[in-house]
C-alpha cells in the first residue's frame, strides 16, 4: 500500500468517557498501514457549546487546531469524533469561501490559518481512501451470530453542504464497510435518528427518551448490536441504557459497540486492545463467538452439505405444501 | 398561539439582523412543515421550529427570543437536510439562541450552564476536563447529583480521569476568548 499519513485528531471525549474509541482507531489503522501524526498541543473544538456563543469564536477555537496541523505539513486530518469534524468542516469551509469571516477568526488567534486543511472522518478515510476491498482484505475472523444496526447520529453526514460526504439520508459507509469485513448489518431506519446529543446532563429525560426509541428500533430491524461512529452516541446508548431502562421502564440491554472495534475484532485483534472491557454493556458474547475464517468456511461447508442432504430426501410436509 | 397584533409588534430591524447574521433568506420559507416533522425535538418545543419560522418573518422578535424552542434545538441538522427551499433552518435556530444570549434572554437556565461549564473548562485547560465540567454543573445549577449514579461505572472503567490534562497553550486558548469578549463589548 502506498505511504500514508494523516494528521490524526483525537479529540477531548477520545482522551476521556470515548478512550475504546481511540484505542480501536489506531489500531485498525495501524493493521490498514496508516500513519497517523497527533498535531502538537491540540486543544478542544469548541464543539456545540462553542456556537451557542458567537460563529467566528467557534470558528477560531477551531482554527486554532487546523492552523497547527496546516504548519505539519500534512494535507488531511482524521477526526474520529462528528462534533469535532463538523466544527473544523465549518471553519474550513467559513475561512476559505468568505475572506472577511476568515479575517475575522484570524483576528482571534495568535497564528492565522490560511485554508490548506482537508478534515475527513476516520469513516470517510476508510472508503475513499483505503476503499472496500483493502479494508476487507485484512479480515481473518468472523462473528457468525452477529447482526449490526448501523447508527450514525445525526451530523456525520449532514448538513450535504458541510459533510461533503455519504448520502444525507441513507447512509451506507458504514454499512458498507462492516460488510465488507463479513458482518450482518440489519436494515435499520433510525440511522440518522437524534440520540439526544450533548443534553445528557442538562435534560437528561429527552435524552433517555431519544434513545430509548433508537434501542428499540435497533431491536426491532432484528439487530444484537449498534455500531457507532461517535462518542456522543455511544454514552448516550451505553452508559445511559440503565437510565434509560429505569425512567422508560424498559430492559434493553444491547452492546453499543464503536464501528471500529467490531473491524478490528474481525482482524483478530486482541479485545483489550481495542477496548472492549471499557464498554458498559457487556459485549462479551460477541467476542467468545468469534471464529476464524477458514471455521467459518467449515461451517458453510457443511451447512450446504446438510441442506443437499434434505433437497434430496424431501420431508413430508413439503411436499403436502407443494399439493395446495 | 395567542393572536398577534401584527400593526404594533412587528420588528423590522430584527428580520433583517437575523437574516444578516445567519446568511440565511427566512422570508423564502412557505410553511411546508418539512422541518417540523422531522424535528426529533419538536414534542419539547414550545414553538415547532417552522412556526419559529413564521414568528421569524412577522418579525416577532419577544415571543422568539423568549422560547424554550432556540435552547432545546440541538443542531441535528435535519430541518436544514430536507427544507426545500435549501434555507439553513438550524443556523437560523443558531443564530437566534446566539442573538437570545446576547441579549440575556435564557428561558432554558439549565441548558445554557451546562455550555458555559464546558466553555470555562476549555478556557481554563485547553482541553474539556470532562469531570471537572460535570461538578462544575452540578453546583451552580443546584443539581448536586446530576448523573451522580453513572460516575461509579466510568470510574471503573478507567475512562475518567480526576485531575484536569492542561495543554502547553492553554493560554492561547484563553487568549481566544478574551480577545473575542474585548471584540464584543466595542461592537456593543
Ligand atoms: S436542528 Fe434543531 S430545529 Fe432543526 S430539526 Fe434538529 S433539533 Fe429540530
Ligand atoms: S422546511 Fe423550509 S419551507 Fe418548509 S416550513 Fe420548514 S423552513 Fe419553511
Amino acid at each position: 500500500m502506498a505511504d500514508r499519513e494523516y494528521a490524526y485528531y483525537s479529540g477531548c471525549s477520545l482522551e476521556g468517557t470515548a478512550v475504546e474509541y481511540d484505542m480501536s482507531m489506531r489500531e485498525v489503522f495501524k493493521a490498514l498501514g496508516l500513519t497517523l501524526r497527533e498535531p502538537e498541543d491540540w486543544s478542544c473544538c469548541g464543539s456545540t457549546p462553542a456556537h451557542t456563543v458567537d460563529h467566528v469564536f467557534a470558528a477560531a477555537l477551531a482554527a486554532r487546531n487546523l492552523s497547527i496541523i496546516e504548519k505539519m505539513g500534512t494535507q488531511t486530518v482524521t477526526v474520529p469524533c462528528p462534533s469535532c469534524l463538523s466544527a473544523f468542516k465549518r471553519a474550513h469551509l467559513g475561512m476559505t469561501g468568505d475572506e472577511s469571516f476568515k479575517e475575522k477568526v484570524n483576528d482571534l488567534l495568535d497564528e492565522p490559518y490560511n485554508g490548506g486543511v482537508n478534515p475527513k472522518s476516520t469513516l470517510q478515510i476508510m472508503v475513499e481512501d483505503i476503499g472496500l476491498e483493502a479494508v476487507g482484505n485484512k479480515v481473518t475472523h468472523a462473528l457468525p451470530d452477529l447482526v449490526v444496526a448501523p447508527y450514525y447520529g445525526c451530523i456525520l453526514t449532514r448538513p450535504p453542504e458541510i459533510a461533503q460526504f455519504d448520502d444525507p439520508e441513507n447512509p451506507m459507509s458504514m454499512d458498507n464497510i462492516l460488510e465488507a469485513v463479513g458482518v450482518r448489518v440489519s436494515p435499520f431506519a433510525f440511522k440518522l435518528e437524534c440520540c439526544g446529543a450533548a443534553f445528557g446532563v442538562p435534560k437528561r429525560e429527552m435524552v433517555n427518551q431519544l434513545s430509548s426509541k433508537v434501542l428499540s428500533m435497533a431491536i426491532d430491524s432484528g439487530a444484537n448490536c449498534i455500531a457507532v461512529a461517535c462518542p456522543l452516541c455511544q454514552q448516550n446508548l451505553d452508559l445511559r441504557q440503565s437510565q434509560v431502562n429505569s425512567t422508560m421502564g424498559t430492559n434493553f440491554n444491547i452492546p453499543i459497540l464503536y464501528f471500529s472495534q467490531i473491524v478490528g475484532l474481525t482482524y483478530g485483534l486482541s479485545p483489550k486492545a481495542l477496548g472492549l472491557d471499557k464498554l458498559i454493556v457487556s459485549a462479551d458474547h460477541i467476542v467468545r463467538s468469534r471464529i476464524t475464517v477458514q471455521e467459518m468456511e467449515q461451517r458453510k461447508q457443511a451447512e450446504i452439505e446438510k441442506e443437499k442432504a434434505a433437497k434430496a430426501k424431501p420431508k413430508k410436509d413439503e411436499i403436502k405444501a407443494e399439493e395446495t | 398561539m395567542d393572536a398577534l397584533n401584527l400593526s404594533t409588534s412587528i420588528d423590522w430591524a430584527f428580520i433583517d439582523k437575523v437574516a444578516e447574521e445567519s446568511g440565511g433568506t427566512p422570508s423564502l420559507c412557505y410553511q411546508c412543515g418539512n422541518c417540523t416533522a422531522g424535528c426529533p425535538y419538536t414534542h419539547y418545543f414550545d414553538y415547532p421550529v417552522s412556526q419559529v419560522m413564521r414568528l421569524l418573518q412577522m418579525g416577532q422578535k419577544e415571543t422568539i427570543l423568549s422560547s424554550k424552542a432556540i435552547w432545546l434545538c440541538a443542531t441535528c441538522e435535519t430541518c436544514t437536510t430536507r427544507c426545500p427551499c435549501e434555507i439553513d433552518v438550524a443556523k437560523i435556530m443558531d443564530t437566534l439562541r446566539i442573538i437570545a444570549r446576547r441579549e440575556n434572554k435564557i428561558s432554558e437556565k439549565d441548558v445554557k450552564l451546562f455550555y458555559d461549564s464546558f466553555l470555562e473548562s476549555m478556557k481554563a485547560h485547553g482541553r474539556l476536563f470532562e469531570m471537572g465540567t460535570l461538578m462544575a454543573y452540578n453546583l451552580k445549577s443546584g443539581h448536586f447529583l446530576a448523573d451522580a449514579e453513572l460516575g461509579p461505572k466510568v470510574m471503573q472503567k478507567g475512562k475518567v480521569s480526576l485531575f484536569p490534562k492542561n495543554i502547553v497553550g492553554k493560554d492561547k486558548v484563553a487568549k481566544i476568548f478574551t480577545r473575542f469578549q474585548e471584540k464584543a463589548k466595542k461592537h456593543g
